[in-house]
């Protein structure tokens, strides 16, 4: 039993566990929108597009929370800008602007060396490093973010669910839009020291996922999607340790071995929920009904 | 149409007098980039009025509908909209995402998004949501998935939505595509219902058959409007032909008009009578 306790005599440690919960439990909760508004490149795409921000803050020596926050800002933005326009297709535009961003991080560090905070620990995760200025910036953004999505519950799910009566029922779309890419990007900023860049999609993909195989009501689907998130990065994060594995891949894989027990556990019904859900083409099937 | 009163605002001038339309397009043109789908269109929505929009694929029957609910902004004309006009929206089933997780609840009370900010239901809300779901005969489906539910019943899960917002005017997109005959039935009984309570409707249907010949009046459309009138009116051979750009048979059966389409051509071989100027 000690063995379980033993790195939490390490500072870097209870930093560690506690940034990677809440950044599990922050990720499952925006996640849900991500998956249901089938946006799960985008998050993938901007994860890989923060790198850029956070390569030139690292060089300049500016804040890289500054620095990455106002990159990841302005990409989402401009991600959100051109997928609205019909010309260009989204998956193309996301892949150009944040491959390059991301290109240009690897290309800025290689030529100007590495300096700050690790190279690898921002490409994969790290707990080394994480410190009391990590815990406060992720809690404060999971604050905000839980208040926002509370309070906001209603018009988020008119918004996901039928965008255009939304807009026509005067709901200003764009606004609903342009906030939920903010709180994605700052979500994938507090949550990259612990995840990695190239390793967040799946935090904002699997717990969702999990979650709808396991309910009907968007309403608990936030709630397990959260959950299920926190628990994993705790779960990861600690496991992480005792295998000498980077917590990024660590809390990926459990939410991965979570992902398939559930598949098989619910079996066909769940796998029948969570088929083809950010579908908006798929024709209704009538299960089962008299009328 | 002679100009009206009241001030203009962002929708479009304000209707008021009483025996003014609810909604009018005058002289609306929309173009999809640099494409022209609606041109010139004049269409008013009276009080009380149940009205079919038909036209073959591509004619800009949504369009119409989406410039009167104010979502398309036409490139020039204007959407009058008497002032507190109160518009409720069915989408067509077959654009709904089945999979997304909500109860028909759930999807009922979307239309209260505004005004409350807690996410879950007042008192008030549950009694008014209830009340909507019994008088379309769905009460027992509150608490089930909108997946689970017959075509019938989904379409009604969407009406029940929009009454919610207590609407003027019922506006509906293609309410009968890909549904069998007996669900078509059904929409179409609960939709005379509706307008018997005294709610105006618009649809949009390409069925001359089975929905447009049964209702009280038609605006045919292609591009522009072709023709307006009952059903026994417009669903002429000459309208039809300029309508759909195919020959068509006209019968009459028990006072109602039969239209026959021999060849099947109308789907694939549509000419935009106006293109001039396009």
């Amino acid at each position: 039993m000690n063995v379980l306790f033993q790195p939490y005599e390490f500072e870097f440690f209870r930093n560690g566990v506690i940034v990677a919960t809440i950044a599990g439990a922050l990720c499952g909760l925006i996640g849900v929108f991500v998956v249901l508004k089938g946006m799960s490149y985008i998050g993938h795409g901007l994860s890989h597009a923060i790198f850029g921000g956070y390569a030139a803050s690292a060089l300049i020596g500016v804040n890289f929370i500054l620095g990455a926050g106002a990159w990841g800002v302005a990409s989402a933005l401009m991600i959100g800008g051109v997928t609205r326009r019909r010309l260009i297709g989204a998956d193309a535009a996301i892949g150009v602007i944040t491959t390059a961003s991301f290109a240009l991080g690897l290309a800025l560090f290689a030529v100007f060396g590495r300096r700050g905070r690790s190279f690898d620990a921002a490409l994969f995760g790290s707990i080394l490093g994480v410190g009391l200025e990590d815990v406060v910036a992720i809690s404060v953004v999971a604050v905000v973010v839980g208040a926002i999505v509370f309070f906001g519950y209603r018009t988020f799910l008119f918004t996901t669910f039928d965008p255009d009566v939304a807009e026509a029922s005067g709901i200003r779309i764009a606004r609903v839009e342009a906030l939920l890419m903010v709180m994605l990007a700052a979500s994938i900023l507090a949550t990259m020291q612990v995840l990695g860049v190239t390793l967040i999609a799946a935090t904002l993909v699997i717990p969702p996922t999990v979650a709808r195989m396991l309910t009907n009501s968007f309403s608990r689907m936030l709630w397990f999607s959260t959950a299920i998130g926190g628990v994993t990065g705790f779960v990861g994060m600690n496991l992480s340790y005792h295998l000498d594995v980077q917590s990024g891949p660590t809390i990926v894989l459990v939410g991965a071995t979570l992902f398939a027990m559930t598949f098989v556990v619910t079996g066909a019904h769940g796998r029948r929920r969570a088929h083809g859900f950010d579908d908006h083409a798929s024709r209704p099937s009538v299960v089962g009904v008299g009328r | 149409m002679t100009p009206t009163r009241g001030r203009p605002t962002e929708a479009g001038e304000v209707l008021t007098a009483a025996h003014e339309p609810l909604l009018a397009l005058e002289r609306v043109t929309c173009a999809y980039g640099s494409s022209r789908v609606l041109t010139d269109v004049d269409l008013a929505v009276m009080p009380g009025q149940f009205t079919g929009i038909v036209g073959p694929s591509g004619s800009g029957k949504s369009t119409a509908l989406r410039a009167l609910l104010g979502v398309v902004r036409p490139v020039s004309g204007t959407v009058q909209r008497r002032a507190g006009l109160r518009v409720g929206y069915v989408p067509q089933v077959e654009t709904v995402n089945w999979n997304f997780p909500v109860t028909v609840g759930d999807c009922v009370l979307m239309a209260r998004t505004t005004g409350r900010r807690l996410p879950w239901r007042s008192p008030a809300e549950r009694r008014d949501v209830a009340d909507v779901l019994d008088r379309l005969g769905i009460a027992d489906l509150a608490d089930r998935h909108i997946r689970q539910l017959s075509g019938g019943q989904q379409q009604r899960v969407f009406v029940a939505r929009a009454l919610l917002g207590h609407p003027d005017v019922l506006l509906m997109d293609e309410p009968t595509s890909g549904v069998d005959v007996s669900t078509r039935h059904e929409i179409l009984h609960l939709l005379e219902e509706l307008h018997r309570d005294g709610l105006a409707i618009v649809l949009t249907t390409h069925d001359l058959n089975g929905m447009a010949a049964h209702l009280p009046h038609l605006v045919c459309l292609n591009n522009t409007v072709i023709g307006t009138g009952r059903p026994i009116d417009v669903l002429t051979v000459d309208v039809l032909e300029r309508t759909y750009g195919a020959r068509m048979e006209v019968l009459t059966h028990a006072g109602m008009p039969v239209v026959l389409d021999h060849a099947h051509t109308h789907d694939a071989t549509v000419v935009p009578l106006r293109q001039a100027g396009a």
